[in-house]
Parts: C-alpha cells; sequence; structure tokens
C-alpha cells in the first residue's frame, strides 16, 4: 500500500463509489486469476542487527509465497507502503506466485509485526534487511538462481516499498529488475522542493510513522521517544527542526540524501517500470523524471508510467499497473523475449464517463519513446498582465490553498460530482495572476511549463512563492490541474526562472492560461514575516508549455464482434432471402404460353389445400379457359372454393399444384400481367382515413400507370357516389364501398374483370344496373368473370358458367347448356300413375313440335323438350296436355343445374 | 364504355404504361400514410413533449439529479443544448422506439387489416416492391419523428434557457456549437439505433394482419430488451440486447468522446436490421395473403 493518509482514503472511499466498485472489481480479478494452482503462505520472523555490526536485533516479519512445486524460479520481493505492513501485499503476492514467481513480503521496520525504529529506507537499515531476504532467497532450492547467492530477483512496492526496491538495487547488485511506484527519487526535493519545507506533507507522513495504526511491538534501540516519534531518533530530530523553522538544513540534507536513491543514482542499472502518480503533491511527476533520466543514463531500460492516482488519491489502476509489473518481470527476471512490456511512455487521461460501462473512463496515452517533462516539442502561449504587488501575510495567514493531501483527488472529484467549484483558492491581495488570449487550438501539455518572471522582493528575508498554472474556461470556471503548484524561493530581485509543476492536461481550444503566483500556501511553510513583492511580466512574455506529438491515445479497442456481428447478419440475411420458398419459385418462373395469348384465362389443374393440411383441398383439380368477349360466372355455394380460385387468379395464394396464364402469362405473385386484370375480390379493401375520391386516386397511382389511363369519369360513374365521394370511406354503408370498390376494379377499363359476389349488399335497383353494367362492359370484348352462390345472379348476365363445389369443377360451359334450354320444359304434375305417364308420354311424342318427351326424375312430371323451330308454343302444348288429361300444376323452364345444385349442396343448405 | 381501342401490350403480358419499378411511388405512400391520425398524433407528441417537459422544469423548478441518475437531467436547464439532450435522454430508452414500432409495425399489417393490401398486390405492386416502398417511407417517418424531437427540444430550450455551452458536470463542458453539432449526430445515432425495433416491427407486420398486434409485439422487444439489460448480472451478453446502446451516446457528450459504445449499438442495431429485414422480406414474399 502507498502511503496514504487514512483521511485520504476515507474521502475517496466515501466519494468516489464508482472508483471502489472498480477497486472491489480489482481486487476479485486479482485473487481469482489462475486460481487453479494453490498458494502455500510460509510465514518466518527473521531477527537481524539493528545496524551492520550492531549488538541489538530487530525481528522481521517475513511472508514467502509459492505453489508449493520445486522447479527453481525467479523471486520478487513485495514491499509495503508506509503505515502498510506485509498482510497489505498478501493478494498481489498470490497473483505473482500464481504466475510462476517465488514471492516473498516482510513488514519494514516499525511497521506490522516488524520492530525497531523507522529509518527511513535507510541503507544501514531497511535497505539491509532487504539484503539479507535476498540472501536467504539465495539459498532456497527452489529460487532461480544466476550465481552462488545470487537469487534471480526482483523488487516492487508503492511510496516507501517503491523507494526501497530503488535502493536495494542501488546498494545490491544481485537485484535484476525493479518495478518502483509512486515514490520518491530525491526526498530533499520532495519535502522541501526550492528549499520550501512541505509541513502539510512532511507532517502527515512523520505522524503517520509516528502513531499510526501499526500495532508491532518496538524493540531495538530506535523505539518510540518522549514525543511519539518512532523514527530513528536522528530522523525524528530533523522533523522537529524543520516543523519549527520551516528550512532544511545540513545535517538534515545529509540525512534525507541517504534515504534518497538519487545518491545511489549511478549504480542503478536495472530495468526499472516507473509508474508515478499524477495526482501526487508528495512525489510529483518531477521525481520520477528525475528516476528515469538517471536510470536510463545507466544504460538500462526504463518505461515511464504516469498513472491516474498517486498520494493525493484517484484511481490507482492496480490491476493494470500489476498486470504491468507481471508484464517487466516476466520479461526481465523469466528472460520471455515474448512478453510486451508496453510502450516506453505511458500517460492515463480521464476520458469521462461511460454510461453504458458505468464508470469513469480512463484512456492511455502512449508512446515509443519517453519524452521527459521537458517534452519533445514545445509551445509558447504568450502571456499578458499589468505589474501586480502580492501581500505576504504575517505568519503566512490565512493561506492559498491547492495542494492539500487528498485534495488532489477532491479536485477531480469536484469535477465528477457536477460541481464546476474548484477547490483551489487564492486570496485576494496574496496572488498575482497573469492570463493569455483565448487558444486559438488545443493545447496538450505533457511536461513541466517554464515561465520567467519579473521579481522585485523587499527586505531581506527571502520571498517565497507558488505557482500554479489554472485553466480558465470562456465561463471563467477555473481549473487547476491536479491541483498542483510549484513553490519557489527568490532570494535576490529580478527575474526567476519558474518550473510549473509537470502534468498532462488538455486545454481546450477558447481556454485560456492563466499564470498565478501566490505568496502563501497551505501545505508549505512561508516566511512569516509580513512583505510585498512585487511581480511583473517582461513585455512579450511567453510560457513555454512542452508538448509530444507521438504521444497518441491509445485507441480504445473495439470487441471483434462489433465487425464480425454485421457481416454475420449481412451473410445471414442474403441467405434468408435467397432461399425460402418465394425466391426458388421465382428461378422456375414458366414461360408465356403464346397458344394461350388469346384466352384471357386459362386455369390447369390447379389445386389449393387448406392451410395447415395434407389432403383437405379447397381447390382440387380445377381446370376452365375463358374466351375473350365472355362473361364467365363462377358458380358455387359457399365454401366451393370460388374465393380461393379467385386468389389464385391474382396471385394472391399461390396454388399447391397446376397453373393460371392470364392472356398466355403465367400468374404468379406481382405478374406483371395482372395490370391488364382489374379485380374485386371478397369485399372493398380502402383506407378509411381517405376520401373515395382520393382512394381511387392513390390506388391508380399506386399502379404507375399514365393517369389518362385511368378512365376515372366512366368508373365513378358506376361507383354513382355523388357528393359522397369526398367523405372519407369511413362513413360509407356497405353498398357505397361495394360500388367504388367495382370502380376501382374497373379502373383503367382491364382487359378482363374479375368481380366476386359484386352484386352483395346491393338493393335491387342497383343490382339491375349493376347487371347493366357487367354485360356493357363486356360487349366491348372485354372478358368478365363473376362469382356468385345465386343461379340467378348469374344466370341473366352471364354467357359462360363454372359451377364448382367442394373445390371441384362440376360443369363448365355455355350458360344454355349448363341451364338446360328454354325449349326444355318441366312440367310439374300431380301424382301420376306409371301407365298414365307412359300413355302421355307416348302421345306427346307423336306431336309435331316437340323433340323429346321423358319423365321427370326428380319430381312428378314430364321433360318435354320443343322444337328450336317453334312450331309448337308453349301455349300449344299446356292445351295439348290438359287434352290428354295430364294434371298440370305447372310449366317452366326445366333448371337443370339448380336440380344438380340442390342436390349437392341439400345436406348443407 | 366504348370497346375498341387496342391495347400494346407489352412483351411482359403488361397493360401499357405498367412498370413494376413504377408501382407504388414513395410520394403515394407517404401521401396514403401521411393524412393518417396516428401519424399526426406521433408527430404531435414528438413536439408536445419538449414543451411539456419545459413546463414541468418551470413549475417544478430545476431538476435535481437522484443518486446515481444521469447528470444529463440535472443540467437540463444550464442551455438550450443541456435542455435538448436532456430531452433526448428521457426519451431515450422507450419513448423514440414507439414512433418507431408504430410507422413499421403497422405499414403492412394495417393494409391487411382494411383488406387494401390484396388489391395493392393484384394492381401488381411487386411484393418486394409494396415492402420496400412501405419500408422506406416508415423509415423517413421515424426520422422525422426521432429528428423533430430534438430539434424542437433545442428550440424550445434555447428560447427558455438561451443558447450557450453544453455544461457536463462530468467533463467540464463543450462549446455551443460542437455540442448542436453532437445533438445532430446523436439524433441520428438514435435512429439507427432503432433500426432493430424497426425491422422487428417490420417483420411482425408481415406475419400479423393484427395492426396493433405487430406494434405491440415491436414494442414488447423493446421493454423486454429494456429489462434484461438491467439485469448486470447477464454481463457482456446484454452488449447483444436490440435495446443495450440506446445509451451509449452519453459517452460522446465529452471533450474526449468515447465512440465505443456507439460503435457497438450501431453494429447490433444494423446487425439485427438486417436479419430482421430479411426475415420480412422472405416471408412476405411467399406468404399467401388471405386478408
Amino acid at each position: 500500500m502507498p502511503l496514504r493518509p487514512r483521511l485520504t482514503r476515507r474521502w475517496t472511499a466515501a466519494a468516489v463509489a464508482a472508483l471502489v466498485v472498480l477497486g472491489g472489481g480489482t481486487a476479485v480479478a486479482a485473487s481469482g486469476g489462475g486460481g487453479a494452482v494453490a498458494v502455500t503462505e510460509q510465514d518466518q520472523v527473521f531477527t537481524m542487527p539493528e545496524t551492520p555490526g550492531s549488538s541489538q536485533s530487530v525481528r522481521i516479519d517475513t511472508a514467502y509465497f509459492t505453489t508449493g512445486d520445486a522447479t527453481p524460479r525467479p523471486a520478487v520481493l513485495l514491499a509495503h507502503g508506509f503505515g502498510g505492513s506485509k498482510d497489505d501485499m498478501a493478494a498481489e503476492a498470490r497473483f505473482l506466485a500464481q504466475h510462476g514467481y517465488r514471492v516473498m513480503t516482510w513488514s519494514a521496520r516499525g511497521f506490522g509485526k516488524s520492530t525497531g525504529a523507522i529509518g527511513l529506507d535507510a541503507p544501514d537499515r531497511e535497505v539491509a534487511d532487504v539484503q539479507r531476504l535476498i540472501d536467504w532467497l539465495g539459498h532456497r532450492p527452489d529460487v532461480l538462481r544466476d550465481g552462488p547467492d545470487d537469487p534471480r530477483v526482483g523488487i516492487a512496492g508503492a511510496s516507501y516499498g517503491g523507494a526501497i526496491s530503488l535502493l536495494t538495487a542501488g546498494h545490491d547488485r544481485r537485484v535484476d529488475a525493479i518495478a518502483p511506484q509512486i515514490t520518491w527519487w530525491d526526498l530533499n526535493d520532495a519535502l522541501f522542493p526550492d528549499g520550501v519545507f512541505k509541513k502539510l506533507w512532511a507532517g502527515v507522513f512523520f505522524t503517520t510513522g509516528g502513531t499510526g495504526s501499526t500495532n508491532g511491538g518496538h524493540g531495538g534501540t530506535g523505539g518510540t521517544d518522549a514525543t511519539g516519534c518512532r523514527f530513528t531518533t536522528a530522523l525524528c530530530q530533523v522533523y522537529e527542526r524543520a516543523a519549527l523553522s520551516g528550512t532544511s538544513d545540513p545535517a538534515a540534507t545529509a540525512l534525507l540524501a541517504q534515504s534518497s536513491p538519487d545518491s545511489v543514482a549511478g549504480s542503478i542499472k536495472v530495468p526499472t517500470l516507473i509508474t508515478q502518480g499524477q495526482n501526487d503533491s508528495l512525489f510529483p511527476l518531477s521525481q520520477a523524471d528525475a528516476m528515469a533520466r538517471a536510470i536510463r543514463a545507466n544504460g538500462a531500460p526504463v518505461a515511464v508510467d504516469w498513472s491516474s492516482g498517486g498520494h493525493d488519491g484517484g484511481d490507482q489502476e492496480s490491476a493494470r499497473v500489476q498486470a504491468r509489473t507481471l508484464a517487466w518481470f516476466d520479461r526481465y527476471l523469466k528472460h520471455d523475449q515474448g512478453v510486451d512490456t508496453g510502450p516506453a511512455f505511458r500517460v492515463t487521461r480521464t476520458g469521462g464517463v461511460s454510461v453504458s460501462a458505468g464508470q469513469v473512463v480512463q484512456i492511455g496515452a502512449s508512446a515509443d519513446r519517453y519524452p521527459t517533462v521537458d517534452g519533445t516539442g514545445r509551445r509558447t502561449v504568450a502571456l499578458d498582465g499589468p505589474p501586480q504587488a502580492v501581500a505576504n501575510p504575517a505568519g503566512g495567514m490565512p493561506p492559498a490553498i491547492s495542494s492539500v493531501p487528498g485534495l488532489g483527488a477532491l479536485g477531480q472529484l469536484g469535477g465528477l460530482l457536477g460541481g464546476n467549484v474548484s477547490l483551489s483558492q487564492d486570496m485576494p491581495g496574496q496572488y498575482a495572476a497573469f492570463q493569455s488570449a483565448p487558444l486559438g487550438s488545443p493545447l496538450q501539455l505533457t511536461g513541466s511549463p517554464g515561465v520567467k518572471v519579473q521579481v522585485t522582493v523587499d527586505g531581506t528575508a527571502p520571498a517565497v512563492l507558488f505557482a500554479k498554472l489554472y485553466d480558465v474556461a470562456p465561463d471563467g470556471t477555473t481549473t487547476l490541474p491536479h491541483q498542483l503548484v510549484t513553490p519557489l524561493r527568490v532570494t535576490a530581485s529580478g527575474p526567476v526562472e519558474v518550473r510549473l509543476p509537470a502534468v498532462d492536461h488538455d486545454f481546450a481550444a477558447g481556454h485560456r492560461l492563466r499564470l498565478v503566483l501566490a505568496s502563501t500556501d497551505l501545505g508549505f511553510s512561508s516566511p512569516a514575516q509580513p512583505a510585498v513583492y512585487r511581480l511583473s511580466l517582461a513585455p512579450g512574455t511567453a510560457l513555454t508549455l512542452p508538448t509530444d506529438a507521438a504521444l497518441t491515445d491509445d485507441r480504445s479497442s473495439l470487441p471483434l464482434w462489433v465487425w464480425l456481428v454485421p457481416l454475420v447478419a449481412a451473410a445471414l440475411a442474403v441467405a434468408l432471402v435467397v432461399t425460402g420458398r418465394g425466391a426458388r419459385r421465382r428461378r422456375v418462373t414458366r414461360a408465356f404460353d403464346q397458344e394461350l395469348a388469346t384466352l384471357p384465362l386459362v386455369v390447369e389443374g390447379l389445386s389449393k389445400r387448406y392451410q395447415g393440411s395434407t389432403d383437405r383441398y379447397a381447390v382440387k383439380d380445377l381446370s376452365f379457359r375463358v374466351e375473350r368477349g365472355q362473361v364467365l360466372g363462377l358458380l358455387g355455394p359457399n365454401g366451393a372454393g370460388k374465393t380461393t380460385t379467385m386468389r389464385m387468379l391474382m396471385g394472391l395464394i399461390r396454388p399447391d399444384a397446376g397453373s393460371v396464364h392470364l392472356f398466355g402469362h403465367p400468374v404468379t405473385a406481382g405478374a406483371p400481367v395482372l395490370s391488364r386484370v382489374g379485380a374485386f375480390v371478397e369485399g372493398a379493401g380502402f383506407l378509411p382515413h381517405l376520401s373515395g375520391r382520393a382512394n381511387l386516386d392513390l390506388y391508380w397511382r399506386a399502379t404507375g400507370r399514365p393517369e389518362a389511363d385511368a378512365h376515372v369519369a366512366q368508373a365513378l360513374e358506376i361507383a354513382d357516389l355523388g357528393e359522397a365521394l369526398e367523405r372519407p370511406v369511413r362513413t360509407y354503408s356497405q353498398g357505397m364501398r361495394q360500388r367504388l370498390a367495382i370502380a376501382q376494379a374497373m379502373l383503367g377499363l382491364p382487359e378482363l374483370l374479375i368481380l366476386d359476389e359484386p352484386t352483395n349488399g346491393l338493393d335491387p335497383q342497383q343490382i339491375r344496373e349493376m347487371r347493366a353494367v357487367i354485360t356493357r362492359y363486356a360487349a366491348g370484348g372485354r372478358t368478365v368473370i363473376v362469382s356468385s352462390h345465386l343461379l340467378s345472379e348469374v344466370e341473366q348476365t352471364c354467357t359462360h358458367l363454372v359451377v364448382m363445389t367442394q373445390g371441384r369443377l362440376l360443369a363448365a360451359g355455355p350458360v344454355a347448356e349448363i341451364t338446360g334450354n328454354d325449349d326444355e320444359l318441366l312440367v310439374g304434375t300431380g301424382e301420376m300413375s306409371a301407365e298414365a305417364i307412359d300413355s302421355a308420354v307416348t302421345e306427346l311424342r307423336r306431336l309435331d313440335g316437340v323433340a323429346s318427351v321423358a319423365p321427370a326424375t326428380e319430381e312428378p312430371g314430364l321433360l318435354v323438350r320443343l322444337d328450336a323451330g317453334g312450331g309448337l308454343p308453349v301455349a300449344g302444348l299446356l292445351a295439348e296436355l290438359l287434352r290428354l288429361n295430364v294434371p298440370v300444376e305447372r310449366v317452366g323452364p326445366h333448371r337443370r343445374l339448380e336440380d344438380a345444385f340442390l342436390t349437392l349442396t341439400g345436406d348443407r343448405a | 364504355m366504348s370497346s375498341t381501342e387496342t391495347v400494346n401490350v407489352q412483351t411482359s403480358g403488361a397493360a401499357p404504361g405498367y412498370r413494376p419499378s413504377r408501382t407504388l411511388p414513395l410520394r403515394v405512400e407517404a401521401r396514403r400514410q401521411l393524412s393518417r391520425r396516428r401519424t399526426f398524433v406521433v408527430f404531435g407528441i414528438m413536439v408536445a413533449l419538449p414543451v411539456i417537459v419545459w413546463a414541468a422544469f418551470a413549475v417544478g423548478g430545476t431538476p435535481s439529479g437522484r443518486d446515481g441518475s444521469p447528470s444529463l437531467i440535472a443540467a437540463a436547464t444550464a442551455s438550450g443544448v443541456n435542455f435538448a439532450f436532456a430531452v433526448l435522454f428521457m426519451a431515450s430508452g422507450f419513448l423514440l422506439s414507439v414512433p418507431v414500432a408504430l410507422f413499421f409495425g403497422d405499414t403492412v399489417a394495417s393494409e391487411a387489416s382494411w383488406s387494401s393490401l390484396r388489391y395493392l398486390l393484384a394492381a401488381p405492386v411487386p411484393r418486394a416492391r409494396l415492402l420496400a416502398s412501405k419500408l422506406t417511407v416508415a423509415l423517413g417517418f421515424s426520422a422525422v419523428a426521432v429528428l423533430v424531437l430534438p430539434l424542437v427540444a433545442l428550440g424550445v430550450g434555447t428560447a427558455a434557457y438561451g443558447w450557450g455551452e453544453l455544461h457536463l458536470s462530468l467533463a467540464g463542458s463543450l462549446p455551443a456549437g460542437t455540442a448542436a453539432g453532437r445533438l445532430a449526430l446523436v439524433a441520428v445515432y438514435l435512429l439507427v439505433c432503432q433500426l432493430s425495433i424497426a425491422g422487428f416491427a417490420l417483420w411482425m407486420s408481415t406475419l400479423t394482419d393484427a395492426p396493433l398486434g405487430a406494434v405491440g409485439g415491436a414494442v414488447g422487444l423493446a421493454i423486454l430488451s429494456g429489462i434484461l439489460d438491467n439485469i448486470t448480472a447477464l454481463g457482456s451478453l446484454r452488449d447483444f440486447l436490440p435495446t443495450h446502446g440506446m445509451y451509449a451516446w452519453v459517452d460522446v457528450l465529452q471533450p474526449n468522446p468515447d465512440w465505443t459504445g456507439v460503435v457497438e449499438g450501431l453494429s447490433m442495431a444494423v446487425a439485427l436490421a438486417l436479419v430482421f429485414g430479411a426475415l420480412a422480406f422472405r416471408h412476405f414474399r411467399a406468404k399467401d395473403v388471405v386478408s
């Protein structure tokens, strides 16, 4: 665990629920990753001399994690952060152990169950301890060795643990790779930047160590002194002096230098993965920068990772850092050449919030080269502002607020929680501000900006100023990136080079940059002596802002399915369309039949089963043809299959067998030949919200044919709707709709007109008119097919008949042929004896003008056919019958069809 | 009815002047649909919603975001674009699916229920062409409905709260011009997102003669998908739900837009629309029209 005050933690936990959730997920991932291998933990307490050669000893509590196998494997030492203990590292230790490492964790002196005073990673104390742990690892048979007593070992840790990794690598050549995180390079610079005491952080640092929650015993000579300080006596004194004076002194500087990896900079020659937090006012990015430059100068591979976390909080990206650390060790401890250790430089940027993912989105930007805080390129932005006087208040109170332990994270929270409130605050009169013009284009700052400021100090005390660079939005909202501030100590009036904090920040176009120099800051000691400084910019002064053009946002990799799914879907869609019944049908379209071209309609072997049935037919093996100029009646009782047949004629339903040809062209769904057919099938079909006229108009336009071909006037005449034509169809009566529908069928005067039960719902007058219309229509050589279940209906208008029942053809031919001749008469009689009938038949046959006589079969009576010549009128026949004493009850035309009809449908009627 | 005119029949057997490619022109289909009351009701709702939301804010005061609720609504009154995005956010989940489901689900089924379908098919309008015309017109109407909402919202919002930059409590702000551009993109995205529902509705429309059934089925799909999308236990399976991407556009409302969710949403919408559309064509082409 990094050094992080509990206050910070609580704030973070309480406020950034999303981040906590993320952290939770991380923990699960870490403990669950590769969980197949059981990891065993072996605890052991080492007793070590307090300092080399000392008679006092300290106890160091350790844990050793293995998967229990005997294969020699590289070892990793995991160091905990300030205020923590070895237990903090257990999860990561198990993770690494599962990935093929022997992992050792330990509680540093003064933490956890380890005894001794905190020596702040002193070379003769903490570093010596780690060297002894390396000795121990060097004797383990299950640890890979590079030589006698030289185990293959890497060290990783954050903050306090990061520094020990650097220091040990500098002091002990047996260390092979390190991965320090959010740690210091130069403790003097971290705690006394430019000689200004970072009092708040130092206080937190020393008091956490002093009164922290550690429950270890305090053996040894260090122990707790009278003030509760658990550091070594020397360190306690350094802190007390600094806290009182606000300045460092040579003794302190020397002591802190010992604990700084900077002191062994030339000896750290191992591959180093440097992770530094962007939210870190304690160990800012400049510490990592110095670290990277020094180690790179030694020729060792270095990668720099600016993570989103740091001592000020924020997302520590534990999972990502842990994964990257593993890759680093895989590459440099296991020497696995195939491992990608990631880019030489990576920055985590906040991309905002992903609603779909329900969390803050971080995007990485990376470059193949670490640009340092000076950048690979630079942009200059001119600053402007009058000379300003800055007062240093007596006692340095009240102070401006910028970086307060934990506030960096809070500053980001401010954004997250919806406030545009900047948490940084400058006291009026205590700061000078110089502002740029709005930026013409966005500016991605990566590094530490610089500017030259003219400072006039009065008095003898050195002036202390705090420089910060705000991002000012057009609406005046100010943001201090990562709440960072650089202190500077000015000893004499004159121009001062100011290096502002290193950050990665995107200044949007239209935003301004504001340089603020304040005399106070909550986090730092500043002179108590009241003073007034005069600050100004030389004309033409510009901020120099480092940039790195090579640093590009990692393209968030879209999942593969994003491309695959539409492709698969397209293939599936094509497959769906080219297969299926309709498609196959279209390929085997039967050709135009020249022989049938003159025939408006030819139906051959037409069959259609009921839906879902295999042997019940709505229409079965129906064949008939219609000649030009005929008015064909399709006659049959309800359910005979008339409508089904008509639907097949229209291509609305597909026959199971057989064919329909219109004018020689086979009928399929939407066959062009249907344009020569007008139809009224099973009731009207109109858009109820449109008027009758609009319906006809739009229907005709839907056919796409020229307007002149419609002959609307004639159709409207048939419809005979008068003013109702302009009313919406929904207001029409059944008869009106019927007439409109027939009118619609007649639009364009089709060569074949199909009317299904056209007189249904019409009154007798209209029925008569309809018959006339049909007759007239056919008179011009056009063909009409009329279906009906009433014989009388078709008999009067049709020239030909097709009679159907139960889906089968019963009869087809001219009306007269089917309905019987007018010459054939049925003479209805009362009961007659067989002899009487025979004699009557015999007598009648003798008469002139009688063609044939037969007894009626269905009822008592005689069937008499008169000669066509009309030699004998019906009246004459009647006279003869009466003469023969036939008990005539009635005389009328013999309707063979109707008889057949009744016989066939009798059961149902 | 004179009878002597000679007809120049085409080789296809068609009547003179008949060309399958000219049947049911879009203009005609649009007119047939446009005069329907439901069309006006839908457009009316789309126009009225921003006004209603504005009135609600005027009566109830500045909205306060519930815990965890999107800050877009909380910042609705900050500017015209803010208001437009807030209205769009409210409508994203379900409301926008309704007009789309209506226009697509109703289009064939209502013709079947009026019996006018068989007359169109016998005219003859080729089935694929009929479906294509209807699909295009439904798409056009849906586009108008989906696009009119943000447009009116932007107008109402600008009148009420002024023209200004988009305040994003999560990620600073965007200049008004950029935000208006994003609004247009988001509106188009939402339209494309609805295509999965549209495809399903069209398919349902060819399956049934009851317009309400088809529309209801499509709306039901949207609801079901929305419910499943809330079951976080389904994890990344939810990415494949038709409505999963409907809120993904929020991710592009930041200075560094995250397009991942949007691209995923587009991918699913296009894929589902293709499959459902193909099913609709496949079924309708071979269907026995008995309505």
